[in-house]
């Protein structure tokens, strides 16, 4: 047998008499608790550090005058405890009625912990006089704040500053005036708050509950369910009555611990929006479909009219059947949603390749992170993350590099500022300074477009400075000389006047890195989202092989994935030139394997991505398609372009749940299913393969997406016959390798599994490539990458800079959070973030309408002020579909991930002084 | 009487200048420490000297910093707690002002000691002229390279920094004081771990009173066997004794450890003013317990004053003359501790908020009976109870009124109010 460590053996003790023990780490209320004593507590919340303020938990300690707060003692061998002792229970009592003699009676919550625990130990109605009471607080949209039911045990405040880093929760005042504050005491509406709830969810009184008087409503059940928002994949709870939710609560999850974000907690009600379809739509014959957008989504019948089920998919099926047998399958394509499951990526799929006869699906990674996953893909092999964000945990040093975590993947980004606060080196590297710069041991605000010579120059310090990994780079990797060659010429002193960061700082940064014990990079679509994204990721991967940062624990690469599915629909095969799991249409020996699991022979030829799809239906090529859950109307660059292409189609076929702008085009509409309607599995950014449950039934006609594929299956001659979710999952099973032990049975029991994972008893792996890289040979490869610039430049006549992205409340298009009540309370109309000098130079002043002109398209919105931008430098959110940021893009391309250059383009910026503001 | 080593400028004008120090044999202690003397040799003469701690709880100094872990690579500081902020209590702020370079050879002794090459001084926020002696002093002291690089030639750094303190009575608590300094709420931290492991910026820290560190060079000086001869064995040496209240001369007294406490009122500070009965004192400022007139010939030392119940404290002495309204003393008492109370504990924000208002509500002759057990009880609840002994600091003293002057309690419940009312002078503050 092998030793244990002192450390991790379990400790025993005396507990009210009785021999028990506690594990390492464990509290003695933790220990109590495991062992069926339930000691009284208030301040101690599982997942917040024990404060031990409130006092409720004392317990008497042979041999010490003092009474232990047990929350945060530690139990030491043979120590003798006593939890219900005359003097513990009467200190746990007093306790209990002094914060009871102070709160009102009204009730907040139906789980008060302060009265549940006064109830158990039989406390009357207090001997003391209240106190004076605060007024309450009803400026957030989400949030209810009546502290006249705070017994300051400052859970909300550990949650917000030590779990969420939000720091803007603060105990102010001394003695019996001390209270709950946000930032300098402002209402909490006007405040920081970001909206986490994290606070709500800590409150063990219901001083702070969610709005609305939700928390006192008794549900008819709860269902334990995915996020279905971010990559971050959090697991959460929908609290249910009469077919609607109530509030949702974080779970336990694997990746978010029982955190959320505004969007995960507040952003549901979307489901129930008045324009949700619920019936099948026709579009009316004679209306012309045109580029200008102007149907009411409320009352579309100008439009459309309503259709039974059965004429609708005879008519969307008939209609793409037709082009089929006249054109060929090469005149349709699909795309396919990372927003839907991995059952309904995979049967989507199918049905394109199967059904239409052409490999011609994708779906909107092509849009955020097909450069990385080319990149990937050539150097190491695989498309997924080497290790999960929990190992910020683990790591020594931690990039962060053109990704706004903060908003766009909120509850990651917790993690890595608590990585940030436990010491580690957080490094954060944008153009743009975001708010997790404010949390960062570096913060390098590189010029736009200059990544590859801010990395160029770091991989130069390495190499100059002998701090490669030799011994890595010779046993497993090729073309070292290639990047050495390649970065000579590209000294930090050099490429301080081109990336605008001081020499000494690229080789402190660059240093940390390569000499860390661990380092992770994470990265997200500033990265991507150019013409040379690939070059850019291409360094990023160069950066951790020659230092040998990848393949242990805490040490790795890591693409943040945007939307929810990301990498599930990738592996579910909604790509053009691959199968699932990556296998290449045109390798023989693939295609065979599918042709044999499908039953059907397969078009050998790799199809077209999301922007060629659009230039091949206006070069005459393409006239139909099928699109599910994707909106190309609002995410394409260059709006223009995709509406003219959409305009064009002969027939268009669209299921979703609201009547998007891309809806607006369509020739039939197929009302769908939203997230908490359907049941499903989610792969997170981690390679977490996660269990969606149904926790509500589809409004009015509106039908399940796998039911509804399957129809238009049947109807393009497929005889598809799934019973459920699951029989679909378990074919998808035989098709990716990696799920192989996870199984459907295995998933409803475990909620969450990693994947790759081969057989039932795999926990999965959170950490890949540990020993080789899944290339043909194994070895990694090194790609060098030149200094190219963005396509357009700024010049006199634009001589701004546009960056795109998102905001922590819109998902996406907008689609949905635009239609979810709190989240558009937040933030209801189009903003322009502008440096605050070019305001004042623009002669505008916050709140003005600006108005932004590029050589595609212009657009309206208001003027906020963003000091984190450089001059020159704007940002818009590209969620507005009254100021469709999209409309400014430059559709150029990568060469290789063909992703647009979204985060890079020449506008002209003016106030707007004819529109009424 | 010997010599004043704490009040030296009592007998030396000027003391606080550098010249006059330096000509005083200032600094003589620190040179050989750092010259002589390894560091172990100086934390040993200072624990064979028994120089208990002077900031109220009387731990052995030399005892606390051989707690300090011996293989951390983490930087070692010294925090000289300079908050004094004790009610009745006034014996630091004359150190600083009056004898300023005696505290700082204490602390560069102490630091060489420990191995600390930065010290802090927390000084109260209100001591604004006190923290403008320290800098000049130190200012002065720089001058002649007693601070910073290589001292004495020995190799020894050591940078001081004087901080001016949050403006409240917790951050007087040593790890109150810590979360001060390192800019946050002057929260106290639960023990342990305890600051020689975990201080400040996490690194091992000693929390020094200034009378403590005051007292060092002097055993360097004079050799332990000398602090010993001074005072008990078991907590021997020099030591200000502040009275104030009702006697005819209110002051502080330099006299070494272990005087009679009769002998401090009568004999030093002139006896009850106006020739009144003494009725009560609290011996140790305000956070220990009260003595009768019958107790008074309890030596003022550590164990001594255990032995009775009772604390040395800070050993402020507040004297109460036969008028004073005990009620009334103590709702001012538990006034400041509501007052100050940091509000983390519930225990002590809603404990001391319930005392205080049960003895406004005696005082104003509207209590009950029950009142009285009522407020005993929650101190009871209170002590052993919270983060800091600030809790105890309130129960402790409230008790000790209860107890030792019930009848007076109880006859503002059964008279509805105080029968002493009309009898003249209340202390206005205690
Ligand atoms: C509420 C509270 C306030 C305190 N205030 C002071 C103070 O103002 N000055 C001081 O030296 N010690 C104060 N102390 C004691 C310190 O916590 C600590 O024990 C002392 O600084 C240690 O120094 P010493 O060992 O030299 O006495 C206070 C303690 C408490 C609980
Ligand atoms: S608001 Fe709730 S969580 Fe915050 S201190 Fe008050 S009772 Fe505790
Ligand atoms: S971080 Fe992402 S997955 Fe988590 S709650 Fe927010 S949007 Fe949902
Ligand atoms: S006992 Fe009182 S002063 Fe001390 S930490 Fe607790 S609340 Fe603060
Ligand atoms: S639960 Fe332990 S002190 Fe509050």
């Amino acid at each position: 047998m092998t030793a244990v460590p002192e450390s991790a053996k379990p400790t025993s003790f005396l507990l009210d008499g009785r021999a028990v023990d506690a594990l390492p780490g464990e509290t003695i209320l933790q220990a109590a608790r495991r062992h069926g004593v339930d000691i009284p507590h208030l301040c101690y919340k599982d997942g917040l550090r024990p404060d031990g303020n409130c006092r409720a938990c004392v317990v008497e300690v042979k041999g010490e005058r003092p009474l232990a707060p047990s929350c945060c003692r530690i139990p030491q061998e043979g120590m003798e405890v006593a939890t219900t002792s005359e003097r513990a229970r009467h200190s746990q009592k007093m306790v209990l009625e002094l914060l009871l003699s102070d709160v009102v009676e009204t009730t907040y919550t139906l789980g008060s912990e302060l009265e549940t625990w006064a109830r158990a130990l039989e406390i009357d109605t207090p001997r003391f006089a209240p106190r004076r009471q605060p007024e309450p607080d009803a400026s957030h949209p989400a949030i209810a704040v009546n502290l006249d039911a705070c017994i300051q045990c400052t859970r909300c405040q550990r949650a917000c500053r030590e779990e969420q880093v939000n720091d803007v929760i603060g105990y102010a005042l001394r003695g019996s005036q001390a209270k709950i504050i946000f930032d300098v005491d402002d209402p909490m509406g006007s405040s920081s708050c970001v909206g986490c709830g994290e606070c709500v969810q800590a409150c063990p009184t219901g001083a702070l509950m969610p709005a609305k008087e939700a928390g006192l409503i008794e549900p008819d059940k709860t269902v334990d369910s995915v996020c279905p928002y971010c990559g971050v994949g959090c697991l959460l709870t929908y609290h249910v009555k009469d077919n609607t939710i109530l509030q949702v609560t974080g779970r336990d999850g694997p990746s978010n611990h029982g955190r959320l974000c505004v969007k995960g907690r507040y952003g549901f009600d979307y489901i129930t929006h008045p324009h949700r379809l619920t019936r099948p739509l026709i579009r009316k014959s004679g209306i012309p479909k045109s580029t200008e957008i102007t149907i009411d989504p409320a009352d579309p019948s100008d439009v459309f009219r309503e259709a039974s089920w059965e004429e609708a998919l005879d008519f969307a099926a008939g209609g793409l059947k037709k082009i089929r047998d006249e054109k060929g399958g090469q005149a349709l394509a699909g795309f396919g949603s990372a927003k839907g499951s991995n059952e309904e990526a995979y049967l989507f799929q199918k049905l394109v390749r199967t059904g239409f006869g052409t490999n011609n699906v994708d779906h909107c990674t092509r849009l955020c992170h097909a450069s990385s996953v080319v990149a990937l893909l050539e150097g190491i092999g695989s498309g997924a993350v080497s290790n999960q964000v929990a190992d910020v945990a683990e790591a020594e040093c931690i990039i962060v590099i053109g990704s706004n975590a903060s908003e766009n993947h909120p509850v990651a980004a917790t993690f890595m500022k608590n990585a940030a606060k436990a010491g580690k080196t957080l490094v954060v590297m944008d153009p743009r300074r975001t708010e997790l710069a404010r949390h960062a041991s570096y913060y390098l605000q590189f010029k736009p477009d200059t990544d590859v010579a801010l990395l160029n120059a770091m991989m130069h310090t390495i190499i100059e400075e002998g701090l490669v990994h030799q011994e890595f780079i010779e046993q497993r990797t090729a073309g070292f000389d290639l990047i050495k060659q390649n970065v000579a010429g590209f000294s930090p002193e050099e490429m301080e006047p081109v990336c605008g960061i001081a020499a000494e700082t690229i080789r402190e940064v660059a240093r940390r890195y390569a000499t860390a014990s661990g380092s992770m990079i994470f990265w997200g679509m500033g990265v991507s989202q150019h013409i040379h994204g690939t070059d850019n990721a291409r360094c990023l991967i160069a950066l951790a092989l020659m230092t040998g940062q990848i393949g242990r624990p805490g040490t790795g690469l890591h693409p943040l994935r945007g939307q929810n599915n990301v990498q599930g629909a990738s592996d579910a095969g909604l790509i053009p030139m691959m199968f699932p799991e990556y296998q290449r249409v045109d390798n023989e020996e693939v295609r065979q394997r599918f042709e044999a699991l499908w039953g059907v022979s397969l078009d050998p030829q790799a199809g077209l991505t999301v922007v060629e799809i659009m230039d091949a239906i206006l070069d005459d090529r393409l006239h139909g398609m099928y699109i599910m859950g994707e909106n190309p109307a609002m995410s394409d660059p260059n709006l223009h372009h995709a509406r003219q292409a959409l305009a064009k189609l002969d027939h268009l076929v669209v299921q979703d749940l609201f009547l998007t702008e891309t809806a607006a085009f369509a020739d039939v509409i197929l009302p769908a299913s939203a997230l908490p309607e359907k049941t499903g599995t989610f792969t997170n950014t981690d390679r977490r393969v996660q269990l969606a449950r149904k926790a509500l039934d589809p409004p009015g006609q509106a039908r399940q997406d796998l039911d509804i594929i399957q129809e238009m299956a049947r109807r393009l001659g497929l005889d598809w016959q799934y019973h459920d979710t699951a029989a679909v999952y378990e074919e998808m099973r035989q098709a990716i390798s990696a799920l192989g032990g996870i199984s459907w049975s295995r998933l409803e029991s475990q909620d969450s599994v990693t994947y790759p994972c081969w057989t039932e008893d795999d926990p999965g792996r959170p950490v890949v490539f540990q020993k080789d890289f899944p290339t043909s040979d194994g070895i990694a490869r090194f790609v060098p990458a030149r200094l190219i610039h963005a396509d357009e430049l700024p010049d006199a006549e634009f001589p701004f800079v546009l960056i795109t992205g998102r905001q922590l409340e819109h998902w996406h298009t907008g689609a949905m959070t635009r239609r979810a009540s709190v989240l558009n309370a937040i933030e209801p109309q189009p903003v322009i973030n502008v440096h605050p000098e070019d305001l004042t130079a623009l002669d505008g002043a916050e709140g003005d309408l600006l108005t932004i002109a590029s050589r595609r398209g212009e657009i309206t919105a208001y003027a906020r002020v963003d000091a984190g931008l450089q001059r020159n430098e704007i940002f818009i959110p590209f969620c507005y579909q009254e100021a469709a940021a999209n409309l400014l893009t430059n559709e150029a391309l990568d060469p290789y991930g063909k992703i647009p250059e979204f985060k890079y383009c020449a506008v002209r910026v003016s106030v707007n002084r004819t529109a009424e503001a | 009487m010997a010599e004043n080593v704490l009040l030296r400028h009592e007998d030396v004008p000027d003391i606080h200048k550098l010249d006059v120090y330096l000509a005083h044999d200032g600094y003589a202690a620190a040179r050989q420490a750092l010259t002589t003397l390894k560091p172990e040799e100086v934390t040993a003469q200072v624990k064979e000297s028994n120089l208990r701690g002077r900031g109220g709880a009387g731990f052995p100094a030399g005892v606390k910093w051989g707690f300090l872990p011996k293989d951390s690579d983490k930087p070692v500081y010294l925090c000289c707690n300079a908050d004094e902020s004790e009610p009745g209590t006034f014996k630091d702020r004359a150190i600083i002002e009056k004898n300023t370079h005696i505290l700082l050879e204490g602390i560069l002794i102490t630091c060489y000691a420990i191995n600390a090459h930065t010290a802090y001084i927390y000084i109260r926020g209100e001591f604004a002229y006190g923290a403008k002696c320290l800098e000049q002093a130190l200012a002065e002291a720089y001058g002649q390279g007693l601070f910073g690089k290589d001292i004495f030639g020995s190799g020894f750094d050591l940078e001081v920094y004087v901080h001016r303190g949050a403006g409240a009575y917790i951050c007087g608590e040593e790890t109150g004081l810590i979360e001060s300094l390192e800019g946050k709420r002057a929260y106290p931290r639960i023990k342990p771990p305890f600051p020689a492991v975990y201080g400040l910026f996490g690194c091992p820290t000693i929390v020094n009173n200034v009378e403590t560190l005051a007292c060092v060079p002097s055993i360097i000086k004079n050799g332990p066997d000398w602090f010993r001869s001074i005072g008990p064995e078991s907590g021997p040496g020099p030591k200000i004794y502040g009275v104030s209240g009702h006697v005819e001369k209110p002051g502080m007294f330099e006299l070494p450890m272990g005087m009679p406490l009769r002998e401090v009122i009568y004999d030093y500070a002139g006896g009850i003013k106006d020739g009144k009965q003494l009725k009560a004192v609290m011996p140790a400022g305000s956070s220990f317990p009260v003595l009768t007139p019958d107790e008074i010939d309890v030596h003022m030392d550590f164990d001594s004053m255990r032995a009775i119940g009772a604390f040395l404290g800070t050993a402020g002495i507040i004297v109460m003359d036969e008028d004073t309204c005990m009620v009334r003393a103590l709702e001012i008492v538990d006034r400041f501790y509501h007052h100050e109370s940091c509000g983390q504990c519930s225990p002590c924000r809603e404990g001391t908020g319930w005392l205080h208002k049960l003895l406004v509500r005696l005082e104003e002759g509207n209590g009950k009976a029950e009142d009285i057990d009522l407020i005993d009880r929650i101190c009871t609840n209170m002590m052993g109870n919270t983060v800091c002994v600030l809790a105890d600091a309130a129960a402790m003293p409230t008790q000790s009124y209860l107890t030792k002057f019930r009848d007076e309690f109880v006859a503002h419940v059964t008279e509805g109010g105080c029968p002493l009312k009309k009898a003249a002078v209340q202390p206005e503050a205690a």
